[in-house]
């Protein structure tokens, strides 16, 4: 098994931290990981991408034209990496502020209302752990289990508090997801 | 009497110090430098420091410094010797480590190392050796050459609007928080000589203490680089250099306070 | 097993330096490795084991800190990025010149000038080929993962030691900011005062006891005769080096007729151009140099009997060609070597590998043969 995905949105939006959380999930399931993040500038408020690589086996390039997944949060990141995805890969993003929705047909996309549903659960910081759930839902690759470990090990002590609010957001995200039939 | 009547144990009247070896000096005569050496390698068996000084020697004339005084020392690199010192002494903190500079080295081409090594408070005792002049380049201006000074690159004198103004770098050193004691001294007479013993025994102990960073400049002669004889070097000394660079103690106070002055 | 973590390439030189028990740290902040201070500030390693970390005012202090107290016989390091390793270049000279091990790290990053604070591959020749004034070599080790950058630490100050000569990790941006799954080593303790004198005691300065002659560090001689003769030990060194600290990768290079030559991001992006290249059926592999100095020119030579061809992928214009061109005219061979690669911050993708090998190759995969001239 080997998952080559990018995450990207804005800053400030968790694509990062997502990032991390997933990769240290896939340490606690005994798999090789890397996290690459777009560095410099851009971090401070522009957009920010990361390719996550989970694996059974050693991991080559992390640097990667094509995906098997991309979580896509913003419109500049859509435009980016829509074509991005390999054929029969996985396209999952959250409608807010896409004002061109993906139109491939040879890629399975699914929506997740990730901004609308953080609102609602009073708490906007879990939007990435509800798109993260959404993604375990339909790219399921790490069980929850090792999930929450991994939840465990990326947050300082300080903020073990959270994890079981994290839990739920991500346990929301996995029912909300829709997929998106493109015919 | 036979000489050899008067040759006896007994009789001694000086020793040179045993911390100073017997290799020929290659200082040129009437330099200050040997008596600054010598001064040092007293202090360094009066005070029981042999075994525990590291010197870290300049590029300037007193590269050779670890020819002549018999102890461990580093060569730096040009103006590098505070932060030379630094690195040994910050790793060594039960040894005495003193950095021995040049104007050149000190305050033009190692000015950043300098100031923050005496800002940071490094344990160590700086020397610096003031002749207004590069001597061992063959007498070129230094940041410390006077005003209308002849050098091989000031042939006219040292022009100000040209050249920027002689640096009392001393007096900013003696701003600096992590300075403890803060002194100009001379050795070109016997008096002077025995003052700046006194004033290098008292920044030794300083950093023994670990009171901070203690400074010792040394206003001197350059005969050769000046182009005089070792007595008018001297005249010309305490009538031109000690107007501008006067002598005596700047700051003498404990660690993270500031100067008077 | 140690402990697994999942950790930047940066923030793993600072915890492999406690781990490996490194005596000091130097530095001066540049982005994309100031997460190696960083770590290390907030470790707080003094409190642990006593390690001394310091920030310097310059890059040129920080060097010259390194040769303060790798003179007095301890495990310092320093590290930086591009532009901060051209200012240490003097100093490294210098302890190169004095003998003395200590251990530099240059995450890399795009040049010339301020450049980029993208990675970049373009501080090999800078490294490898001195950097400094004078005839000296560093050891140059290339990490291609976080793993490695947890393990050069170690690996560095080891051969450091023993040879008295400074070893070098040349890292990049990617690799620095790229968090991987990283397997830590167990603590070592610091060398004892003891420890220090019985390795260290007839060269470095601990201060003199009556029982030895003074040591002095220095690069200094006036005498051109003995200026000389530390010259040609110097060289005794590095060629010793060269027989016996070769380190290299070779990946799918036993049939291979294509050979890929990179180092550190670029072997990653390799790595992968293989497989693309294998599942289109081009029998291609590549060769890995993990140490940059000493290059790993014997297995060049060797595979350069049969390979058709070698293409050195690089972030930079094209530096570890020549040393490849070298070998290869050594071996007698005339396989062909070219060079591909993107400057200025940009790592090339996989497929940008492979489209360009086929590309400068044309000729031998149409015929199958090496192309003699």
């Amino acid at each position: 098994m080997t998952e080559e995905m990018i995450i990207a949105g804005f800053g400030g939006q968790g694509v990062l931290s997502m990032g991390k959380i997933l990769a240290y999930s896939g340490i606690m399931e005994d798999k090789e990981v890397t996290w690459f993040p777009s560095y410099g500038p851009e971090m401070r408020g522009g957009t920010a991408n990361v390719t996550v690589i989970i694996s059974d086996t050693r991991i080559s390039s992390p640097i990667l034209q094509e995906f098997d997944t991309a979580i896509i949060l913003n419109q500049q990141s859509m435009d980016k990496f829509e074509e991005a995805v390999k054929p029969g890969g996985t396209l999952l993003y959250d409608p807010n502020g896409i004002v061109n929705p993906p139109t491939r047909t040879d890629i399975n996309i699914y929506k997740v209302e990730g901004t609308k549903t953080a609102v609602e659960m009073g708490n906007p910081k879990v939007f990435n752990m509800i798109v993260f759930g959404s993604y375990l839902k339909v790219r399921p690759i790490l069980s929850l289990d090792n999930v929450e470990k991994g939840l465990e090990k990326s947050l300082p002590e300080r903020y073990h508090k959270l994890i079981p609010l994290n839990l739920d957001a991500i346990k929301k995200g996995q029912e909300i997801v829709e997929d998106v039939q493109l015919v | 009497m036979d000489i050899n009547e008067i040759i006896k144990p007994e009789n001694l009247v000086y020793d040179k110090s045993a911390v100073l070896n017997d290799d020929v000096m290659h200082y040129c005569p009437g330099c200050t430098h040997g008596v600054v050496h010598k001064i040092m390698a007293e202090l360094i068996e009066e005070m029981g420091l042999q075994e525990k000084t590291v010197g870290i020697a300049p590029v300037g004339c007193a590269v050779f410094a670890y020819n002549y005084i018999d102890i461990d020392w580093q060569e730096a690199a040009h103006g590098r010797a505070p932060a030379v010192a630094t690195g040994v002494a910050r790793l060594h903190p039960d040894n005495f480590v003193f950095t021995y500079q040049g104007d050149g080295d000190l305050a033009s081409i190692g000015t950043a190392e300098i100031m923050h090594a005496c800002n940071r408070g490094e344990n160590i005792l700086v020397i610096f050796i003031n002749n207004g002049i590069y001597g061992m380049t063959g007498g070129q201006m230094a940041p410390t050459t006077l005003e209308g000074m002849v050098t091989s690159t000031t042939p006219n004198g040292r022009n100000v609007d040209l050249n920027g103004y002689p640096m009392k770098i001393t007096n900013l050193i003696a701003q600096l928080p992590g300075t403890s004691y803060v002194t100009r001294q001379a050795a070109h007479t016997a008096n002077a000589a025995r003052k700046l013993k006194r004033s290098l025994k008292k920044a030794i102990q300083n950093v023994l203490d670990k009171k901070g960073t203690s400074f010792v400049e040394v206003v001197s002669t350059c005969n050769s680089g000046w182009k005089m004889t070792p007595v008018a070097a001297n005249n010309w000394m305490t009538e031109n250099m000690l107007p501008y660079y006067p002598l005596g103690d700047m700051k003498d106070s404990e660690k993270g306070e500031h100067s008077e002055n | 097993m140690g402990e697994v973590r999942l950790m930047k390439g940066n923030e793993v030189l600072a915890e492999a330096a406690i781990r490996c028990g490194c005596d000091g740290y130097f530095g001066y902040p540049i982005t994309p490795q100031s997460e190696v201070m960083e770590t290390l500030m907030a470790r707080q390693p003094w409190n642990e084991t006593g390690m001394v970390v310091l920030q310097a005012e310059s890059e040129v202090a920080s060097i010259n800190m390194v040769y303060g107290a790798a003179g007095s016989g301890k495990k310092v390091m320093t590290s930086s990025s591009s532009p901060g390793v051209s200012l240490m270049a003097e100093g490294i000279s210098y302890i190169a010149g004095a003998e003395l091990p200590c251990l530099l790290v240059n995450v890399q990053r795009g040049g010339p000038g301020l450049g980029t604070i993208q990675p970049s591959q373009a501080d090999y020749f800078q490294s490898v080929k001195g950097g400094g004034h004078g005839d000296y070599k560093l050891i140059v080790l290339a990490p291609s993962s976080v793993q490695e950058m947890n393990d050069f630490v170690n690996l560095g100050f080891e051969l450091a030691f023993k040879y008295r000569n400074p070893a070098m990790i040349l890292a990049d941006g990617a690799i620095g900011q790229m968090m991987e799954k990283v397997e830590l080593a167990d603590f070592k303790p610091r060398r004892t005062n003891e420890e220090i004198e019985a390795e260290c005691g007839d060269w470095a300065t601990l201060g003199k006891p009556k029982s030895r002659k003074k040591n002095i560090v220095t690069s200094l001689e006036m005498d051109s005769d003995i200026m000389e003769a530390n010259n040609l030990r110097f060289q005794e060194k590095y060629k010793k080096l060269e027989e016996e600290e070769v380190r290299y990768e070779a990946i799918q290079c036993d049939d291979a007729d294509f050979v890929l030559v990179a180092f550190g991001t670029s072997s990653r992006v390799c790595q992968k151009a293989v497989e693309i290249a294998r599942a289109k059926g081009l029998k291609v592999g590549l060769l890995r140099p993990i140490t940059l100095y000493p290059f790993p020119k014997k297995i060049i030579k060797e595979l350069a009997r049969k390979a058709q061809g070698f293409l050195s992928v690089e972030m930079s214009a094209g530096q570890m060609v020549e040393d490849i061109k070298l070998s290869v005219y050594e071996a007698g061979s005339n396989a062909r070597v070219d060079y591909f690669g993107r400057m200025g911050g940009i790592i090339p993708s996989p497929n940008e590998v492979v489209e360009a090998l086929e590309d400068k190759f044309s000729w031998e995969l149409s015929y199958g043969v090496k192309r003699s001239y």
